[in-house]
């Protein structure tokens, strides 16, 4: 894989995701309905590869995102935090179609960053005394007991970004950082769709969020939906 | 007269510190802010959000602008973003000094049951457990018994823990109580509600 930081943007998302292959093990950026890479997400629905390991802090919701993914039937098992009300993936499960780890969202968010930082496990004190430590290796240091949690890879990651440039430095918008950088950085191959995509020098260096060392291929996506779960608003009578 | 919820949520307000930072949980938790003075506390979104402001004007809402609860809200003067690694780092490291979260069951020795019902369906963890392991305080918001009148001020937790010997007060609509290990003191109880009635409702012995 050396020697792959050239000619990284590719014209069309069917070219990005030629490399998937079946059973796959792919990290999906976004929370909830925010910041998900959607296009690529359809395009893997498109590219027809299944038997896939998900990680994804939500795995969809309200039939939407990666939703898609579980009624297409092209997932065995997801890694996520939180279900709350994805029909999709309670059918899943309650089918056996698709397994399920549960792991909390910190230590989702940390075993991908440690993926990517070559660190193999780590210990956390999230889960302690919990469900969460069942099976798990403990250790006691400075008088508290911690759990080793292992790092996660993926073979490929999906990531929405706002603004990327041709090496693939790129920044995020607001809440729709959440686990893209760090899915990032966790995976063989990272394939990031920008909302804007524009020349090496229009992002200063101090302004890259995430550097384009742990990007392979970029796709611009002017267009995305951009998803509602919940419109919350006040009327402008209530400034306060 | 019991606390409404509103009184709750104005009871927990009272509990957060000028410069405080503060994560409130989804669902009631999230109405403590209403409650704060402007500039009082910071509020921090495990999703990646410091400086968390009230919901935008109709017309501002933006769907990658949102708190832990998934809703569209705004971000203060003096906010950031980040991403989610570093934002459980601010929680287990300690850098969030206060969590308010909802409760399902909490025992006496301060453990916290809040992300499932045994038999029920699976909702997940989500940041509930990074939250009340890491916070330096936490403080659970929760109905006193549940709609079947079972108590969930219990000696032992049945439902699934969270996380062990975290909380130090539940605000309840009766009144406002600590773990003490053994019980629960009580601190203080809503306006009208008898030593009798909060005794009948916890299953663990209560102290004043």
């Amino acid at each position: 894989m050396i020697g792959r930081h050239k000619d990284k943007v590719v014209g069309s998302i069917a070219e990005a995701l030629a490399p998937l292959k079946d059973g796959m093990t792919i990290l999906v950026g976004g929370f909830g309905l925010s910041g998900n890479p959607e296009a690529l997400i359809k395009g893997v629905v498109e590219r027809g590869v299944r038997d896939l390991t998900l990680v994804s802090n939500n795995a969809g919701n309200l039939g939407k995102g990666l939703a898609t993914w579980l009624e297409a039937g092209i997932i065995k098992r997801v890694i996520c935090s939180y279900i709350g009300g994805n029909e999709a993936l309670h059918k899943a499960m309650g089918s056996g179609a698709v397994t399920v780890e549960m792991t909390p969202q910190g230590t989702l968010a940390e075993r991908m960053r440690a993926g990517g930082a070559g660190i193999p496990a780590f210990f956390t004190p999230t889960g302690v005394g919990t469900v969460v430590e069942e099976g798990k290796e403990t250790k006691e240091i400075d008088g508290k007991r911690y759990i080793l949690e292992h790092a996660i890879k993926g073979d490929v990651a999906l990531v929405r970004a706002q603004k990327a440039d041709r090496f693939g430095n790129l920044r995020f918008w607001r809440t729709a950082r959440n686990f893209n950088p760090v899915a990032a950085t966790a995976a063989k191959l990272a394939i990031v769709e920008c909302d804007q995509l524009v020349p090496n020098g229009v992002i200063d260096p101090d302004d890259v969020h995430l550097s384009g060392i742990f990007v392979h291929k970029i796709v611009h996506v002017p267009e995305h939906e951009n998803a509602f779960e919940f419109r919350t608003v006040r009327k402008r009578e209530e400034a306060r | 007269m019991p606390f409404s919820t509103e009184d709750m949520v104005r009871r927990a307000a009272r509990e957060i510190p000028e410069g405080s930072i503060v994560n409130l949980g989804i669902g009631i938790p999230t109405q403590v802010a209403d409650h704060l003075p402007e500039g009082h506390a910071w509020l921090h979104s495990e999703n990646g959000l410091m400086g968390t402001g009230p919901f935008p004007f109709e017309g501002d809402e933006d769907p990658n602008l949102i708190n832990a609860g998934k809703q569209t809200v705004t971000v203060l003067p003096g906010g950031s973003t980040f991403d989610s690694a570093q934002s459980f780092a601010m929680i287990r490291g300690g850098h969030v000094d206060l969590a308010i979260l909802g409760a399902m069951q909490v025992s006496a020795g301060g453990d916290l049951a809040n992300w499932a019902v045994p038999g029920g369906k699976v909702m997940g963890i989500g940041g509930a457990m990074d939250l009340a392991a890491g916070a330096r305080r936490v403080i659970a918001i929760m109905q006193h018994v549940t709609k079947k009148g079972e108590h969930k001020l219990v000696q032992v937790c049945d439902y699934p823990l969270t996380a062990t010997r975290v909380v130090s007060l539940v605000i309840t609509e009766l009144g406002v109580f600590e773990p003490t290990g053994h019980g629960f003191r009580i601190v203080e109880l809503a306006p009208g509600v008898t030593r009798e009635v909060v005794d009948a409702q916890t299953g663990a012995p209560l102290t004043v």
